[in-house]
């Protein structure tokens, strides 16, 4: 919330207008409007089958709305390729945790640059020095992330031997190597326990201020959504029913009553 | 008991294990990007030998023949990439399967076509009958170089795969797809790359397993002889797919030479697959494959 005062003034990077989003009759989202600021972090809450997951794959471009628009950086965005959407510097976590599981964390971290890397393999095998020197460069990118995560004891570890809170810090990892202008997060804090969610919750808060990138987060935890976000997004049954700084989100009737299941 | 000649079954075993390991390499390939097993590899393995010799027979040299063959190798998997998995992308993996019995068939029949269905013999360089003598035992020439061939492959496959911005995108794509997607890596590409390495590895069995047997046919059944290896070795371990092989290999020679005589022969045909169904019963995710953990 430190920065509030400058992001409630700053430039919209995403704007979704009238987003309608249905999967054969089922109506998953309708006539919702939202803005990404630049800069905030923005969380996007609801409860179950309220619509989050799927306003978060609208954000990304996997899903593509039936009716609405989607600008991104004041151009109106069509159907993107799912591997491009890392080139236009939108990074994500998963739900389910998705990490390279035959790979260490340095590799995985690695792997998140992938679109930064030249890809050229006859230089790659034959001039194995230019090969490593692009390496090296990447490698100490890669290192500054761990270094800020904390997770220098474990970087050559497989991932698949690390705990479920580690995981999701290495898959942080891997979509800050990205270097993204916006990072989402589905559920981050899903199944931690206390110290985990407060390492976590320093972490998103000290990436939003130190690279200015720009959070939306999806999370079920409301303590910790109220902690940390500059604005949050009400979503009930595909609408969109309060938007707010914390503090008036959580005065909203209508969010009282979606939480307490009336209405 | 004579030790030098079981020395020589030993080693003999051994070496013809390794041309087992070459088939099997290709379809760990496929499998362990894609998750596909990949009924056609055979039919590559053919198609690639038979490309290979008819280049030769033509009077290019063999260089030149080798780096054509891959060429066309490679446009096979553009091809495939484009006309059989792009459609079915994000189907059942059983689909895929039977997607690729059809492309074993349509390479196979495409291959006697384009070339034609005779016979064809291959000559590497390599007399066939000549062989090493340590000590009192004799060790096929020809079998050696065979397994070096295979060896300098699997390194600088290994290299590849370790230390390449598109080997680790590889292993990535292996990994998880949705993961790959979205730090930016393209399935498409990748597919490509991997089948054309499976095709790479296609060229190499097929010259060797042609020069030995000439080119034939009965190549692509050869493809068969890989399903215990890989059983043996996991499917998804390019390390299990050579040990397979040499367990395999010298498995059926020793059993054949040593057990032969009590039940009447001729079981190098099936001893591999008794193999292959007791390490089913004992560890079916095979020697080096992937642990299969379901969570409830």
């Amino acid at each position: 919330m430190s920065n509030q005062n400058l992001v409630s003034q700053s430039e919209v990077i995403m704007n979704l207008k009238d987003i309608n989003l249905s999967f054969g009759g089922l109506k998953a989202l309708s006539e919702v409007n939202l803005q990404i600021k630049k800069g905030e972090i923005l969380a996007i809450i609801g409860p179950n089958g309220a619509g989050k997951s799927s306003m978060l794959n609208i954000i990304s471009g996997i899903y593509v709305p039936q009716k609405g628009v989607v600008e991104w950086k004041g151009k109106i965005r069509k159907k993107i390729a799912p591997h491009n959407i890392a080139r236009m510097g939108i990074a994500r976590t998963f739900q389910n945790i998705a990490l390279f599981k035959g790979m260490s964390a340095l590799e995985n971290i690695l792997t998140g640059r992938n679109i930064l890397m030249k890809r050229n393999l006859i230089m790659e095998m034959i001039y194995m020095g230019l090969g490593r020197r692009q390496e090296e460069k990447h490698r100490k990118k890669a290192e500054e992330i761990i270094d800020f995560l904390e997770i220098q004891a474990i970087r050559k570890t497989p991932v698949s031997r690390l705990p479920y809170g580690l995981q999701k810090r290495v898959e942080l990892g891997r979509a800050l190597a990205l270097e993204p202008e916006l990072l989402l997060l589905d559920e981050p804090m899903a199944g931690m326990n206390v110290e985990e969610k407060e390492d976590m919750c320093r972490f998103i808060l000290d990436v939003n201020e130190q690279f200015g990138t720009t959070i939306v987060l999806i999370e079920h935890d409301m303590g910790v959504v109220m902690d940390i976000s500059d604005r949050v997004a009400v979503l009930d049954y595909g609408i969109k029913i309060a938007d707010g700084t914390p503090d008036e989100v959580r005065s909203e009737q209508k969010v009282i009553d979606a939480y307490l299941g009336a209405g | 008991m004579d030790w030098w000649f079981f020395l020589e079954v030993f080693v003999g075993g051994l070496l013809s294990g390794v041309m087992y390991s070459l088939v099997a390499l290709g379809f760990v390939l496929i499998f362990k990007a894609s998750g596909v097993f990949n009924f056609a590899q055979g039919a590559m393995v053919l198609f690639a030998a038979l490309t290979f010799v008819r280049l030769l027979e033509m009077g290019i040299p063999m260089l030149a023949a080798v780096g054509i063959t891959m060429v066309i190798m490679v446009i096979l998997a553009i091809a495939i990439e484009r006309i059989v998995l792009r459609p079915l992308v994000n189907q059942d993996l059983i689909i895929l399967f039977m997607a690729t019995i059809g492309l074993n068939y349509f390479i196979e029949g495409m291959a006697q076509l384009v070339w034609d269905s005779k016979v064809h013999v291959l000559d590497l360089g390599i007399d066939e009958y000549d062989a090493f003598e340590i000590g009192e035992a004799f060790i096929n020439k020809f079998d050696v170089y065979a397994a070096l061939i295979a060896g300098g492959l699997v390194l600088v496959l290994s290299l590849f795969f370790r230390y390449t911005v598109i080997g680790r995108a590889l292993r990535a794509v292996a990994d998880d797809h949705q993961a790959a997607l979205s730090v930016g890596i393209p399935l498409r590409t990748i597919w490509i790359y991997v089948w054309s390495t499976a095709g790479l590895v296609a060229l190499v069995a097929g010259a060797v397993w042609g020069s030995k047997l000439g080119v034939q046919f009965a190549i692509s059944s050869v493809a068969l002889k890989a399903i215990p290896v890989l059983i043996i070795g996991g499917f998804t371990s390019i390390p299990g797919a050579i040990l397979g092989g040499l367990i395999v290999g010298c498995g059926e020679k020793l059993a054949e030479v040593y057990l032969g005589g009590f039940v009447g022969g001729a079981i190098e045909n099936w001893f591999p697959y008794m193999l292959a169904l007791l390490v089913l019963m004992i560890r079916p995710e095979g020697i080096f494959g992937e642990k299969i953990i379901e969570r409830v």
